[in-house]
């Protein structure tokens, strides 16, 4: 593993900052030897997170704060991994509220927890000291855990 | 990646049958409101078959598909079909994590699209 092993990023509530944040991440990751399907499950679940802070601990509105750290792993088990925790200053809900919806809907809305859930390792919400949000995610480089393998139940 | 692949470019093509929209870009929290936009102004014309041609889209997240959905939801009132072409990898591979891909139908080209 190589290149910087934290990765902090200045973010506001602005959907324009997205694309931009993206970038970032992906440079960060290609840099630290994720494979392209690994680092596009960590880019849209860093996404669906920072999107889901925007239009609901902040609803919608633009120039808040959020506190953005990717750092790697480097864990003896489970091997080389990142770890994303990203918090706000907005409103506070119960942790064991925020979950996926029921997928045989058709309707929009709801799918950017199921989508953070289905890419990543873990994900866990946490009321952050002092007021808003926080989630930390990790994600592992072990072999055979592309999303869309899984996703299609291959082997 | 330049600013402007990160925008949202939409082409429209009438046909006698269908509609055809040519999408390139992302589309995201910032630009689904924009394909919101065109999308109810095409409700409002109100074709038979509605073609989305996703080949140029790179990217895609729950705002964009949710955004797909709602134009389902609309065209299903008045009975048109909404068919989405040329998906990538990663924007197809969305739609089955949220298990929406059941809910269209999905084609490699725009004539398979046509007569699906």
């Amino acid at each position: 593993m190589s290149g910087r092993d934290v990765l902090n990023l200045n973010v506001t509530s602005d959907a324009a900052e997205l694309p931009n944040v993206r970038d970032e991440i992906r440079a960060w990751t290609r840099e630290h030897g994720w494979g392209d399907n690994q680092i596009a499950d960590i880019v849209l679940a860093i996404d669906e997170a920072l999107s889901n802070v925007i239009r609901h601990g902040y609803n919608g509105e633009a120039g808040h704060k959020i506190d953005f750290v990717a750092r790697a792993l480097h864990d003896p088990i489970e091997g080389e991994g990142i770890e994303v925790a990203i918090r706000d200053y907005g409103k506070q809900v119960p942790p064991d509220r925020i979950c996926g919806r029921d997928l045989n809907d058709l309707r929009p809305g709801g799918l950017g927890v199921h989508i953070i859930r289905s890419v990543m390792a873990s994900a866990k919400y946490s009321h952050a000291p002092g007021g808003g949000m926080q989630l930390v995610m990790r994600k592992y480089q072990q072999p055979n855990t592309d999303t869309y393998d899984r996703q299609i139940g291959k082997p | 990646m330049s600013e402007e692949g990160h925008n949202l470019d939409v082409r429209a093509q009438r046909e006698s049958d269908a509609t055809i929209l040519y999408l390139s870009g992302e589309i995201d929290l910032r630009t689904s409101p924009q394909l919101r936009g065109t999308f109810l102004e095409l409700i409002d014309e109100k074709p038979n078959r509605i073609i989305l041609d996703l080949s140029g889209v790179s990217y895609v997240d729950s705002s964009g598909v949710g955004t797909i959905v709602e134009l389902k939801r609309r065209t299903m009132r008045y009975k048109s079909e909404v068919v989405l072409v040329g998906l990538q990898t990663r924007v197809r591979s969305l739609f089955e994590i949220t298990r929406l891909d059941k809910f269209f139908t999905i084609t490699n080209t725009i004539d398979e699209a046509r007569e699906a």
